[in-house]
C-alpha cells in the first residue's frame, strides 16, 4: 500500500451558531405582543451541553395566565368564525415559514435542548412543518372528518408541552387546534422555552390574528395555573404520568375536555426470525434516539432466548460506533441530557438497576467536561421485577429481557402500567399481525421503530394517557361532539359579553 | 480466532471446515435460506443515515487520497485499443501530473486481451492489472469458455480476475452450480510464483450483478455463497446494466463480509462498481466501510471502487482543498 495506515477520524463538523440570533431576554407572548410578566419575574434557560446561559425569559404568574386566556377567548370569536379555507391559509403560511427558517430553528433547538443537530435538522423541523401542512389541509374539510355534519371548535385551549421535542410538540398541539378553529395558550417546558418564543415571532410573520396563539413561559406553577383557569375550555398535556394525573384531578368536574399523552415503557420485541441487522438498528433508534428522551422509546428489549446472544453482540458492536458529544456537530449521534435534574433521575435509576443485580454495559466514549451527559447504556439479566424494567427512565438506558415463546413475549410486553408504544421484529407477516393484535399499546411498529407521520394517530392506553394526536383522530380532541356542548357555552358567553 | 486473508492458504483450511454446508445442493440451499432476512426499508434507512455524515477538512483530505488509492480505473469498451489502455495506465500512475503527492490508483481494469498492454505500460509502478473474465458481462458461455477466458488473462499476467456469476443459475436456485463455478475459476486463477517470488495466484473478485439479483435477500445469499467458494473480493456490478452499485447493497455486502469474518476469521474485500462518479458518493462509501467494518478494511487491499470518471472528480476536489479554489474540468486530464 502506498499510503501510511491511519484511521479515518471525522474532523469536527459544527453547524454554525451564527445562523440564530438569541436575544438576551424574552417576554411573554400575549395578544400578539411580547410583554414582561406582571410581577417582573424571570428565569434563565441554559444550554445543557455547556451550561452556558442562552437567555432570560419571563416567568408567567396568575395575572399573566388570566390575560392570555382572556386574549385567546376574545380572539376565538373571529377565528372560529373564519371559513376553514381562510384558517388554512395561515397554517400553510406558518408551515412554509418553519421550512424557510428550519436551519435557524434547528440550531436553536439543539442549543436549548441538547439534541444532536442531525436529529433537529432531519427530524424535529421537518416533522413540525409537516404537521402544519397536514392540518392546514383538514381546516376546510372538517365536515367530512366523521365527527358530524357541522363540527364545532371548543374554544380556548390550554396546552402544556414537554422539553424533549419542544417545537414538534408545539406543532402537534397548535396545528390541530388552529385548524379546527380553536385558539390557544401554550406553555413550553421550563428548560426549553426558546423555540416556542421563536414560533411566536413566526405567528407574527404569518400575520396570524392577535390572540389566536399565546405563549406563556414558566415552570410547573404556570402550567397548573393555566390548566385550572376557568376560561380554558380544553386542556392538552404531554409529559409525565405524575403531572398528568394531577391535571386530570384539577379539571375533573369542570366540563373541560382533556387529552393526555404521558409516559411509557415500550417493549421492543425481537423474534428469532427477525432481520437481525435492521432489528439492531431499530433497537438503537428505539432507545438512543433523542438521548432516550422519548415517551414512546423502546426502553425494554424483549429478545427471544434462542437469538439473544447474537442480537446482544451485534447491539454492543453497534453501540460502540455511536458518537456522543457536541449537539451542534453534524456527526453527533447522541447529545446532552436535557437538565441536571433529568441526569440525576437517570443516574438514580441506573444505580438501582445495578443494586438489584442487573449487568450494566456501556461502550467506551469520552464525555465533555461541562454540561449533562450520560453514556448509552444497556442492562442485561433484567427481570420483570427490577425497577429498570418497570419505571420510565427517559434516558439512553436499555433494559434487556428474554422470552421463549410468542405468548410469553406478549405477556411480558403487556405487563406494565403503561401502554404507549411497542415494536415487533420478525420476517413473518402472520406473526406481526398476531402479536400486534394482542399488544396493549397505542402505537405498534413492525420492523421499524420511532416513526412518526402527521397522518398517523398517536396516543396511549392505561397510564400512558388518553386521546389521540395526529391524523383524523387528532381532530376529535379539538372538536365539540354532540355530547360535549362546550363550544356552545363559548358562543353563549360571547353573546353575553357583547 | 486470528484473521487470515481470503487469498491465504489458511483461508482454504477455514473454508474446508465449512464443507458441511457446501457439501450438497440441499445443504447449501438450507444454509443460504437460513441466513437472517434483510428488511429493505431498514437497510435503506441505515445507508441514508450514514450518508449524512459530514466529512470536512482533514478528514476529507484523508478520504480523498484514500479513495484515489482504492480505484480500479476501468475501461471496458468494445472500442478499447492499446492506445486507450496505455493512456489509462499513465493516468493511473500519475493521476495529477502537477502534484506528485497524489496517490496512485490501485489497479487498471481491462478486458483479457488488453492485459499484456496494461502489464507493459504499468511496469514496476506497483499498480495491479485487473481483468474481467468468464464471458463478462453476461456470463452466458459454457464453463470451458469461461475457464479459458480466465486462464488467458492469468497467463498474460493479470494480478486480479473479476469474474461474473451465472445469475440465471443463481435465480433458478442452482446454488451449488454457482458455487462450483466460482471454485473452478478460483482454481484457474492459480499461478506459480516467479523465481523472484512475484506473481502467484491472481486474486479473484466475484461480481454478482446485484441489479439482476434484485432482492437484498439474494445479495446476502450470493455474498455468503461466493465467500464460501473462496472469493477474495465480492463485487456488486459489471457497470453494464441499469442498476449498478447502490449504498444499501454495498452496506449489505459489507455486513456479510463482517459476519463471514466473525464466523470463519477469513477477511474478504468489497468492491462497489458502476455509477460512483462523485467525491461525495465515494466518501459516503468510505463512511460505510469505516462504521461497518472499521479500519482494517480501509485500504486498497480490502476495498476498491470500480470507476472511471470518479477519479477526475476526486482530483478536482483535491485541488480545491489544497488551493481553496475550484479549478474545473479543464484542469484535469481527460483520457
Amino acid at each position: 500500500m502506498a499510503m501510511d495506515k491511519q484511521t479515518f477520524e471525522y474532523a469536527p463538523a459544527p453547524e454554525s451558531r451564527a445562523v440564530v440570533d438569541i436575544a438576551p431576554a424574552y417576554g411573554l407572548y400575549i395578544d400578539g405582543e411580547f410583554t414582561d410578566a406582571a410581577d417582573g419575574k424571570v428565569f434563565k434557560t441554559i444550554s445543557p451541553a455547556s451550561e452556558e446561559v442562552l437567555s432570560e425569559v419571563a416567568q408567567a404568574g396568575p395575572e399573566d395566565v388570566d390575560r392570555a386566556v382572556k386574549a385567546a377567548r376574545k380572539a376565538f370569536e373571529k377565528w372560529s368564525a373564519l371559513p376553514g379555507s381562510e384558517r388554512a391559509k395561515y397554517l400553510f403560511r406558518i408551515a412554509r415559514i418553519l421550512q424557510e427558517r428550519s436551519r435557524e430553528l434547528a440550531v436553536l433547538e439543539s442549543l436549548d435542548n441538547g439534541k444532536p443537530i442531525r436529529e433537529s435538522r432531519d427530524f424535529d423541523l421537518p416533522t413540525a412543518a409537516a404537521h402544519f401542512f397536514y392540518y392546514a389541509g383538514w381546516a376546510d374539510k372538517l365536515q367530512y372528518a366523521g365527527f358530524g355534519p357541522a363540527p364545532r371548535p371548543i374554544g380556548a385551549a390550554g396546552q402544556v408541552i414537554p422539553w424533549n421535542f419542544p417545537l414538534m410538540m408545539l406543532a402537534w398541539k397548535i396545528a390541530p387546534a388552529l385548524a379546527t378553529g380553536n385558539t390557544v395558550v401554550l406553555k413550553p417546558a421550563e428548560t426549553t422555552p426558546l423555540s416556542a418564543l421563536f414560533f411566536a415571532d413566526i405567528c407574527r410573520q404569518a400575520g396570524l390574528p392577535k390572540g389566536v396563539v399565546n405563549i406563556l413561559t414558566g415552570d410547573g406553577s404556570t402550567g397548573a395555573e393555566l390548566v385550572s383557569h376557568p376560561g380554558v375550555d380544553k386542556v392538552a398535556f404531554t409529559g409525565s404520568t405524575e403531572v398528568g394525573k394531577a391535571i386530570a384531578r384539577a379539571v375533573a368536574g369542570t366540563g373541560k375536555k382533556l387529552s393526555l399523552e404521558l409516559g411509557g415503557k415500550a417493549a421492543n420485541i425481537v423474534f428469532d426470525d427477525a432481520p437481525v441487522d435492521q432489528a439492531v438498528e431499530g433497537i438503537v433508534n428505539g432507545i438512543f434516539f433523542n438521548q432516550g428522551h422519548v415517551c414512546c422509546a423502546g426502553s425494554r428489549l424483549l429478545v427471544q432466548e434462542s437469538v439473544a446472544d447474537e442480537v446482544l453482540d451485534s447491539l454492543k458492536r453497534r453501540m460502540s460506533t455511536l458518537r456522543v458529544g457536541d449537539p451542534l456537530d453534524k456527526n453527533t449521534d447522541i447529545g446532552a441530557i436535557n437538565s441536571a435534574e433529568q441526569l440525576g433521575r437517570i443516574r438514580a435509576l441506573t444505580e438501582a438497576g445495578e443494586a438489584e443485580g442487573a449487568d450494566r454495559w456501556s461502550p467506551e466514549c469520552e464525555l465533555p467536561s461541562n454540561g449533562f451527559w450520560f453514556r448509552p447504556t444497556v442492562f442485561t439479566g433484567v427481570t420483570q421485577a427490577h425497577r429498570i424494567a418497570r419505571e420510565e427512565i427517559f434516558g439512553p438506558v436499555l433494559s434487556v429481557l428474554t422470552f421463549r415463546t410468542p405468548a410469553e413475549a406478549v405477556e411480558k410486553a403487556n405487563n406494565t402500567p403503561y401502554g404507549l408504544s411497542a415494536g415487533i421484529w420478525t420476517e413473518k407477516g402472520s406473526r406481526i399481525l398476531w402479536t400486534a393484535d394482542k399488544l396493549r399499546a397505542g402505537v405498534v411498529w413492525a420492523n421499524t421503530f420511532n416513526k412518526f407521520d402527521p397522518s398517523s394517530p398517536f396516543g396511549g392506553y392505561k397510564e400512558s394517557g388518553y386521546g389521540r394526536e395526529g391524523g383524523r383522530h387528532g381532530l376529535e380532541a379539538y372538536l365539540a361532539t354532540a355530547a360535549e356542548p362546550s363550544n356552545e357555552r363559548s358562543e353563549r358567553e360571547s353573546e353575553r359579553d357583547r | 480466532m486470528p484473521t487470515v486473508p481470503a487469498y491465504s492458504s489458511g483461508a482454504a483450511v477455514r473454508l474446508a471446515e465449512m464443507a458441511d454446508v457446501t457439501g450438497s445442493d440441499s445443504a447449501l440451499r438450507r444454509f443460504l435460506h437460513g441466513l437472517p432476512g434483510v428488511d429493505a426499508v431498514g437497510i435503506e434507512a441505515r445507508a441514508a443515515t450514514l450518508g449524512t455524515r459530514s466529512i470536512k477538512t482533514t478528514a476529507k483530505a484523508y478520504a480523498i487520497d484514500l479513495a484515489i488509492s482504492m480505484i480500479d480505473l476501468t475501461t471496458l469498451e468494445g472500442a478499447d485499443t492499446p492506445g486507450k489502455v496505455r493512456a489509462l495506465c499513465a493516468k493511473g500512475i500519475s493521476p495529477d501530473p502537477t502534484d506528485a503527492t497524489t496517490p496512485k490508483v490501485a489497479a487498471i481494469c481491462v478486458y483479457p486481451d488488453m492485459v499484456p498492454v496494461a502489464k507493459a505500460a504499468l511496469g514496476a509502478s506497483g499498480i495491479k492489472v485487473a481483468s474481467v473474465a468468464t464471458a463478462f458481462p453476461s456470463g452466458r458461455a459454457g464453463m470451458p469458455v469461461k475457464l479459458a477466458d480466465t486462464a488467458e488473462a492469468v497467463a498474460a499476467g493479470a494480478d486480479e480476475i473479476d469474474m461474473v456469476i451465472d445469475r440465471g443459475a443463481f435465480l433458478s436456485g442452482r446454488y451449488l452450480e454457482v458455487f462450483e463455478e466460482i471454485k473452478a475459476v478460483k482454481a484457474a486463477c492459480h499461478r506459480e510464483p516467479g523465481p523472484d517470488g512475484t506473481g502467484g495466484p491472481a486474486h479473484l473478485k466475484v461480481i454478482f450483478e446485484t441489479g439482476e439479483l434484485s432482492t437484498y435477500d439474494n445479495v446476502r445469499r450470493a455474498s455468503w455463497l461466493a465467500m464460501l467458494a473462496g472469493a477474495d473480493f465480492i463485487k456488486t456490478s459489471t457497470g453494464k446494466v441499469a442498476v449498478n452499485a447502490t449504498p444499501p447493497v454495498t452496506l449489505l455486502m459489507l455486513e456479510a463480509v463482517r459476519d463471514f469474518h466473525a464466523t470463519t476469521g477469513v477477511q474478504v474485500g468489497v468492491k462497489p462498481a458502476g455509477g460512483i462518479r462523485t467525491t461525495k458518493d465515494a466518501i459516503k462509501y468510505l463512511v460505510m466501510v469505516n462504521e461497518t467494518l472499521g479500519d482494517r478494511w480501509l485500504s486498497a487491499d480490502w476495498f476498491r471502487f470500480g470507476a472511471s470518471s470518479l477519479l477526475n472528480d476526486l482530483l478536482m476536489q483535491r485541488h480545491k482543498l489544497s488551493t481553496g479554489r475550484y479549478s474545473g474540468p479543464d484542469y484535469v486530464t481527460v483520457d
